[in-house]
């Protein structure tokens, strides 16, 4: 039963794969990759459990947070154009 | 006082998430969570915001099994529309207004909209939350209401 | 004390199936809508419903174990940062202009 939730994950990752590559405009890439992540901590969490090694859930719970902070980042640099401090920036420029 | 809470919650966590508990291990744990209560203090110091927050915990478990059975109604509703062969585009943005004073209950009421399929709160002004609805009717703003209601409740603990 | 186990790994599966379905169903939705804010709906069918049928699956499956904590843990930590990230996305493409097509035609 592991494998069927195995399978139907790797065909919801196919899917959102597809929606990266056409994906018109930047927004739709980000939420592919956000979505992707999810498919991939459930992924790990399950092959884990597939093969008897449950301690995978560690990499799964390190995947979740690294995803979480990848996407935050990604889109406060469309926002801000900076990674950093954004009102810290705008005053070096203007000052 | 605080920091005993906070320790005695960071060693638990480690405790729980490591499950051995040979002395090198321990002494990793405690290393790093003595490294954690610095960094946490520091922030502290930086944004000087304390956090308040009177929960009543049986309201609160029961207002998420009524989220849940919300999410779960509003699922199968998202479902039928992935599924119909015409997609209904029926897409608006709605206006709807919070009663609730403190932040912590307003990111409970924007969170429990963007939980639920179907609606997703895209901004928030300081009188109302613009939110996009997927198929709109006149019911979604019932229910966005009834849950304004039941935080409301939840904030003011009656 | 066969037939619990039985029980509970008929309760698993059918956990995990459901969630499978769902988790196919929200991947679905957001290859095949047309625009970018129908596709955030659709992304959240897989945050809120297939995600957590998973993950109670994967609980019932290993009982009271420190396994079954690091469940609860990624579940919560999910709870708290999904709807925060979408809520991110969505504000992020609101404030670049990015609206509905049925929006700019009625107005």
């Amino acid at each position: 039963m592991f494998l069927v939730a195995i399978i139907s994950l790797l065909i919801g990752m196919i899917l959102v794969l597809v929606r990266l590559f056409f994906g018109p405009t930047v927004y739709d890439r980000v939420l592919a990759v956000n979505a992707f992540g999810t498919h991939t901590v459930l992924f790990i969490g399950v092959l884990g459990f597939l093969t008897g090694r449950p301690d995978f859930l560690d990499i799964a719970l390190l995947y979740a947070l690294i995803n979480f902070v990848g996407t935050i980042t990604i889109l406060k640099f469309f926002k801000y154009r900076v990674i950093g401090d954004p009102q810290r920036d705008i005053e070096e420029r203007s000052g | 006082m605080k920091n005993f809470i906070k320790f005695f919650l960071l060693f638990g966590l480690w405790l729980l998430m490591s499950g051995m508990l040979t002395p090198l291990l321990i002494i990793f744990g405690l290393s790093s969570v003595c490294g954690v209560m610095i960094i946490i203090n520091r922030m502290d110091k930086a944004d000087n915001y304390d956090l308040k927050i009177q929960l009543n915990l049986l309201q609160f478990v029961y207002y998420l099994s009524w989220l849940s059975l919300e999410i779960v109604k509003a699922n199968l509703k998202v479902t039928k529309i992935i599924l119909s062969k015409t997609l209904p585009r029926n897409q608006r943005f709605l206006k709807v207004k919070y009663s609730q004073n403190s932040d912590f209950f307003q990111v409970m009421f924007a969170n429990s909209i963007t939980l639920t399929p179907g609606t997703i709160s895209t901004e928030t002004e300081p009188e109302y939350f613009l939110i996009h609805a997927l198929d709109y009717s006149p019911e979604d703003i019932e229910s966005l209401k009834e849950m304004d209601l039941r935080i409301t409740k939840l904030e003011k603990g009656v | 004390m066969q037939n619990l186990n039985f029980l509970f790994d008929i309760i698993s599966w059918t956990l995990l199936l459901a969630g499978s379905f769902f988790i196919i169903i929200g991947s679905f939705g957001i290859y095949r809508f047309p625009e970018f804010w129908s596709r955030l709906q659709a992304s959240s069918v897989i945050d809120s419903l297939g995600l957590y049928l998973i993950l109670l699956g994967l609980g019932v499956q290993s009982g009271f174990t420190f396994v079954t904590v690091k469940l609860i843990i990624i579940g919560l930590f999910l709870f708290l940062t999904g709807p925060t990230s979408t809520h991110a996305l969505a504000n992020a493409a609101f404030i670049s202009g990015l609206r509905p097509e049925e929006k700019l035609e009625t107005n």
